[in-house]
Order: C-alpha cells, then sequence, then structure tokens
C-alpha cells in the first residue's frame, strides 16, 4: 500500500458504501456493549474468559491476522506485478507452521494473557517483563500505524475522499472506534468484532472469486491467459522478477524477506495472545488448524482476485489501480463483475467489498491496541513496577487507562506518518518479532540452559538489530523513494533486515546464556516442560 | 542449586507455586510416560519444521536463481512457479493434517493421562 494522495473510485454510489459503513459500526458497537457487561474479571478482559471454542479463535486469529494491507495489497499487488504479488501470502501462510507445531499450544499451557507471561515462569520477572513489553509495544506500534495510516487511505479512497483534512477526521475516527471496542469490550468484544470481519471477509472473497471464477469457465489457464495479455507484459508477467529479485541485491532482499515473513507471524505479539482465549490446549490447536485452512483458502483467492482485477479492469498507466498503488483493485473488480460502472450489480458490489475492507481495519487495529493495552498493564505496571502487588480491580483500571493512552498516542502519530511507506512498517514489525522474540519463546521452551540475561540480551539484541539496520537501510535514506531522499547514510543494503538481525537474535540468546552462571532457570525448566505438554497447572477457563 | 534465595520478585513466576506443586511437576518429569511424551511430541515436530523450512527457502531461492527452471510451461499457461507455489500452500495444508492427526492419536492420550495425575495430586 502507499500513502500517495489516491483518486477516490467512482463516486456515485457513495451514500450507499457509507450506509454499510455505519452497518458495520453499529454492530460492532452493539458487540463492545454486549461485551462489556460479560466482562468482569481480568481474565474476562484479557483472555475473553478463555471460554471461545477453536473455531471461533480461528476465525479471530484468522481476522486479527488478514489486515487490509493483505486485502487490498495482496490483490492489488498481483494485478500490478502478476506472480510476484503472491509471493508474499505464500510466507504468510507457510509461517503458520511454525505457530502450530512450536508456538500455539505449548504457550497456552505456560501462560497466561501476555506474550512475557511464558517467559516469566522460569526467569527473573522485573528483566524479562520489561524487555518483553518493550518489543511488544514496539512490534504493535508500527503495525498499528501502519494499519491506520491505510485506514486514512483506504477509507478516502472507498468513500471517494481526497481531501487531506478529512483524511486526518478519518483517522481520528478509526482511532476513536478502537479505542472504544478495546477499553470497553476487552479480548470478548474485540474477539466477537475479529470474528465478525473474518466472516465478512471471506463471505465477500467467495462471493468475487466465484463471480470472477464464472466469467472465466473455471479455467484457471485461461484466467492466466488474459492477465499475462492484458498485462501488456506477457508471459513474463505469469513469472518471477516483476517485483523481487532484479539485481544481487534485490535477490537477497528477497531472501531476507522470505525468512521475516516465515519466522516473524509467531512471534507477533497479538497474534500470540489470542492462544490465550482458549479453553485447552487441543482447542489452540484447532484455532490454528482453522486458521491455516481460512488463511490458506483466502490467499488462493487473493490470487483470483488479483489476475481477475489484471484481466478485467485496466492496469496500466494513469489507471486507478496503478494510482492507488494496487489498493483499488479488489473494490473495482467487485463492481466489474457485479456489472461495471453504473449498474446498481456493480454499486451494491463495491460498496458491500469496500465495507468489508472497514471492518478489516476495525478488528485489526482493536486486536494491536488490546495487544499493547496488555502488556503496559500486566507486564509492566502489575509486574515490574507494582511487584505483583496489584488488586484485579486496580489492574483492570489501568488496561483500560493504557488503551486509551495507547489508543491516543497511535492517532497523534498516525496523523504525521501518512507519510511513510505502509509496507515498510509492516515488514519492520515481522523483522522485529523475528529477530527479538521467537528467538526468546523457542530458546526458553526447548533450551534448558537458557536463563534471564539470555532471553533479555535475545530480546533487546535483535530488537535493536532491526531497528538499527532499517535506520541505515535505503528504506530510509539514499534513494529517490526513501524517507529521507536527500540524505544518504544507508550503508546496509537490504530493505529488510530480517536476514541478519534473526539470526543475530538467535545468537544473542545463545551468548547471554553462556555469559551468566544463574541456573536456577534450568532447574525450573522440567516444571515448565511438564506444564507447556500436558497442561497440568495451566490457567483454566472461567465459569460463568 | 542456589542456596540464597533471590529478592522476593527477582523470582520467577513458578516460584510463587507451593512447593508440594513443585514436587509433583518435577516427579512427572520423571515418569516414564512424559519423557514418551516429550519424544513422541519433538520427533514429529522437529523433523517436520526442518522440512518445512528446507522446502519454503528452496521454493524462495529458486524464485531468485532458478528462473530458467520456474518459467517452464507445464499445461497451458500455467509454469512451474505457479506449480510451486500452490504446493507451497498443498505441503502446508498437508503437514497441519499430518500434525493434527498425530496429536489426537499420540499425545493428547499421554497428556491427559499426565495431567488428570497432577490434578488428583493437587486437588484441583
Amino acid at each position: 500500500m502507499s500513502t500517495a494522495l489516491l483518486v477516490p473510485l467512482a463516486t456515485g454510489n457513495r451514500w450507499l458504501t457509507i450506509g454499510l459503513f455505519v452497518v458495520v459500526v453499529a454492530i460492532t458497537l452493539y458487540i463492545t456493549f454486549w461485551a462489556s457487561r460479560q466482562t468482569k474479571t481480568a481474565a474476562d478482559y484479557y483472555a475473553g474468559g478463555r471460554s471461545f471454542s477453536g473455531l471461533q479463535n480461528g476465525l479471530a486469529v484468522s481476522g486479527d491476522y488478514m489486515s487490509a494491507a493483505s486485502f487490498l495489497g495482496i490483490s492489488g499487488s498481483i494485478a500490478l506485478y502478476g506472480y510476484d504479488g503472491f509471493l508474499y501470502s505464500i510466507g504468510f501462510l507457510v509461517a503458520w507452521l511454525v505457530a502450530l507445531l512450536l508456538v500455539a499450544e505449548l504457550l497456552r499451557n505456560s501462560g497466561r494473557y501476555t506474550m512475557a507471561d511464558q517467559l516469566a515462569y522460569r526467569m527473573r520477572q522485573t528483566p524479562v517483563r520489561g524487555a518483553a513489553a518493550t518489543s511488544t509495544i514496539v512490534v504493535s506500534i508500527f503495525y498499528l500505524l501502519a494499519q491506520m495510516v491505510g485506514a486514512g487511505s483506504l477509507v478516502g479512497l472507498l468513500l471517494g475522499v481526497s481531501n487531506p483534512t478529512l483524511k486526518n477526521l478519518v483517522i481520528v475516527a478509526v482511532g476513536v472506534l478502537m479505542i472504544i471496542y478495546v477499553t470497553f469490550g476487552g479480548m470478548k468484544g474485540t474477539t466477537w468484532v475479529q470474528i465478525v470481519k473474518a466472516v465478512l471477509l471471506i463471505a465477500g472473497t467467495v462471493l468475487i472469486t466465484v463471480l470472477v471464477l464464472i466469467k472465466f469457465g473455471f479455467n484457471l489457464s485461461e484466467l492466466l491467459g488474459t492477465a499475462a495479455t492484458k498485462s501488456g507484459k506477457g508471459e513474463a508477467f505469469l513469472q518471477p522478477g516483476q517485483l523481487y529479485g532484479k539485481d544481487l541485491v534485490g535477490k537477497f532482499d528477497f531472501l531476507s524477506l522470505g525468512l521475516a515473513l516465515v519466522l516473524g507471524t509467531a512471534g507477533l505479539p497479538h497474534i500470540l495472545i489470542r492462544f490465550y482465549t482458549t479453553p485447552t490446549a487441543q482447542a489452540a490447536r484447532k484455532s490454528v488448524l482453522w486458521a491455516i485452512g481460512l488463511i490458506g483458502g483466502f490467499y488462493l483467492m487473493t490470487l483470483v482476485l488479483g489476475f481477475g482485477a489484471a484481466s478485467l479492469v485496466p492496469t496500466g498507466k494513469g489507471s486507478q489501480i496503478q494510482t492507488s498503488a494496487g489498493n483499488a483493485a479488489s473494490p473495482l473488480l467487485a463492481q466489474a463483475v457485479g456489472g461495471g460502472e453504473g449498474t446498481l450489480g456493480g454499486a451494491i458490489l463495491l460498496a458491500l467489498i469496500s465495507a468489508v475492507a472497514f471492518a478489516t481495519i476495525l478488528a485489526v487495529v482493536a486486536g494491536l491496541t488490546l495487544t499493547s493495552a496488555s502488556s503496559v498493564a500486566h507486564d509492566l505496571y502489575a509486574n515490574v513496577i507494582r511487584k505483583g502487588r496489584v488488586t484485579e480491580r486496580n489492574e483492570l483500571r489501568v488496561v483500560r487507562i493504557a488503551a486509551f493512552v495507547i489508543g491516543a498516542i497511535a492517532i497523534a502519530l498516525a496523523i504525521p506518518a501518512q507519510r511513510l511507506n505502509i509496507a515498510f512498517l509492516v515488514a519492520l514489525a515481522f523483522a522485529v518479532a523475528a529477530s527479538a522474540n521467537l528467538p526468546a519463546l523457542l530458546f526458553n521452551l526447548f533450551w534448558r540452559r537458557f536463563n534471564t540475561l539470555g532471553a533479555v540480551c535475545s530480546i533487546y539484541g535483535g530488537l535493536i538489530a532491526a531497528v538499527v539496520l532499517v535506520i541505515f537501510s535505503p528504506v530510509v535514506s539514499g534513494t529517490a523513494t526513501s524517507l529521507f531522499p536527500n540524505a544518504g547514510f544507508a550503508w546496509f543494503p537490504l530493505r529488510n533486515p530480517g536476514l541478519i538481525s534473526i539470526p543475530f537474535g538467535f545468537l544473542c540468546g545463545i551468548v547471554g546464556t553462556l555469559l551468566s552462571r544463574d541456573t536456577s532457570s534450568a532447574a525450573r525448566y522440567d516444571e515448565l516442560s511438564v506444564r507447556a505438554l500436558t497442561g497440568a497447572g495451566a490457567e483454566r477457563a472461567v465459569a460463568h | 542449586m542456589v542456596d540464597s534465595a533471590p529478592p522476593a520478585y527477582e523470582s520467577s513466576e513458578a516460584d510463587r507455586l507451593p512447593a508440594h506443586d513443585h514436587e509433583i511437576y518435577n516427579r512427572i518429569a520423571r515418569e516414564s510416560d512424559f519423557a514418551e511424551l516429550r519424544a513422541r511430541y519433538r520427533r514429529f515436530a522437529f523433523p517436520a519444521t526442518i522440512a518445512f523450512m528446507v522446502w519454503y527457502v528452496a521454493y524462495v531461492i529458486c524464485n531468485n536463481w532458478a528462473r530458467g527452471f520456474m518459467d517452464t510451461k507445464v499445461i497451458g499457461h500455467i509454469n512451474i512457479a505457479v506449480v510451486f507455489g500452490l504446493l507451497q500452500f498443498a505441503s502446508t495444508f498437508l503437514i497441519a493434517i499430518l500434525y493434527a492427526r498425530h496429536a489426537r492419536k499420540s499425545l493428547d492420550p499421554l497428556a491427559t493421562k499426565l495431567k488428570d495425575e497432577f490434578d488428583q495430586e493437587t486437588e484441583r
């Protein structure tokens, strides 16, 4: 996605679109109101009472994961760059195997509310909670900014608003809604918002996919062939190389991106805390299985949407898809398969897909705000500052204040951040998650000797490496598309830091562990293993 | 073991559990059933992780450095690059299904047995 000023879509159906947006807001506010009356304990607020079934949580995980960047961004990328646009989605999907095989169930059994809980079980709490909270907040804020900046552009695009003041108002409105969902609805409200969004997104995508496939007689080869011809690039459109790996640096950059995508997911805090909302590890496993099915199916459909848009909607220079950096591809395709511009069917489908994109934005920002607020209240306030001497009532008050403050900060940062490239913010979030969080989580679960110093070193080491490498990369300076095009301090050639920062995070964990003579963590390793693998003593669902 | 206890909150979350729980955890950890559970889990999870990572990195590398191979047509306009990409989806679904079956048949019964043992002894 790009933050450039976007050309609004056809405005004839603006009122229909606004009407559907209002319906989405009304439904989500009703859910929030309902959830707020069901939220009494800390486990209710942080983990939705741990009472969501595998299917429910699977839908919510999908709803949390499939951001507007993947819904509009990937199909748009395929529409513009063909085969290479598809590569993002493969990394995003394969990544779920890391979560399924190594993380989800073990984390569900050994943690309580936040990512840090699982480390704190056998490490000294103050330093590891401080480190884990720092990386949780950094990852979530980068991701949140990406979503909110995207929201400004997208809602502007979908409603036909290109005025910068109105765009800022859209960002503020999205921010206020997300603060309301999270402060009042907690995890229960957020989860149901995500479930509703996932159902809407999948239903909308299936509908458009089927309509596209009907036009091509369910013949994939014909769809690809038409897209290749219409793109003006011929067979090259279906081959690697339109977007990535044009030179040697580009090839290593693509390798780096691929690693960050596949290893980042299982370290994303807003995904990790979703596993606490199920009653058992078996239900957590089921939710990942559902998520893999839903997300995989969704990405396969974006392939049809992307090539469908390339075939049925103009994508050349000056076209709306081109000027919106691809984001308009899915909505315009919906309009085209509904009957085209000016028809009732086209107008209805365009408004419908726009409303789905809007619901997508709301659900993802709510999940991210909740994650940061939980970490601030549970890790920093209750455990680092108050050393555990805090009442549940007090902690619940603090988490709501934190949600409000984080929401306000996100709004304040998102308005000037509109100049930033969204793909850059998302890629940085994935790189930090893979470099800082994943090494600590995996070492904690699978390496007896791992200790507090190792955990602290791997988290800060991975975090600092990823951020520093990005600062000195061509993303920030040295090229025409950089954040500071006129400055030149880019000594690190790759746009994505993963290739270096991920191994560095693991290495820091090993070195830190070996430098410390602390053996108290190793003495608790057997306990953690029994807890993680069997669920003995794990947190239980709240009985209502 | 470290003999001098660290200051109260410099300790881990586990240190807040009653001593009785620690004894039971450590006893379960020494049981042959637990060793078997851990071995069965690792025998699947570790090789499967290595396999899908190698398979995925191979795909990324082919996109970069084996373009001629990837451009080869298979049927109609469908080339090896598209097929390889779709196979990544298929392998992800396959590994997920195989793991679900393995967990249900080989892991869950043992895990439940050990958990029940813990619950009985801690009377929760």
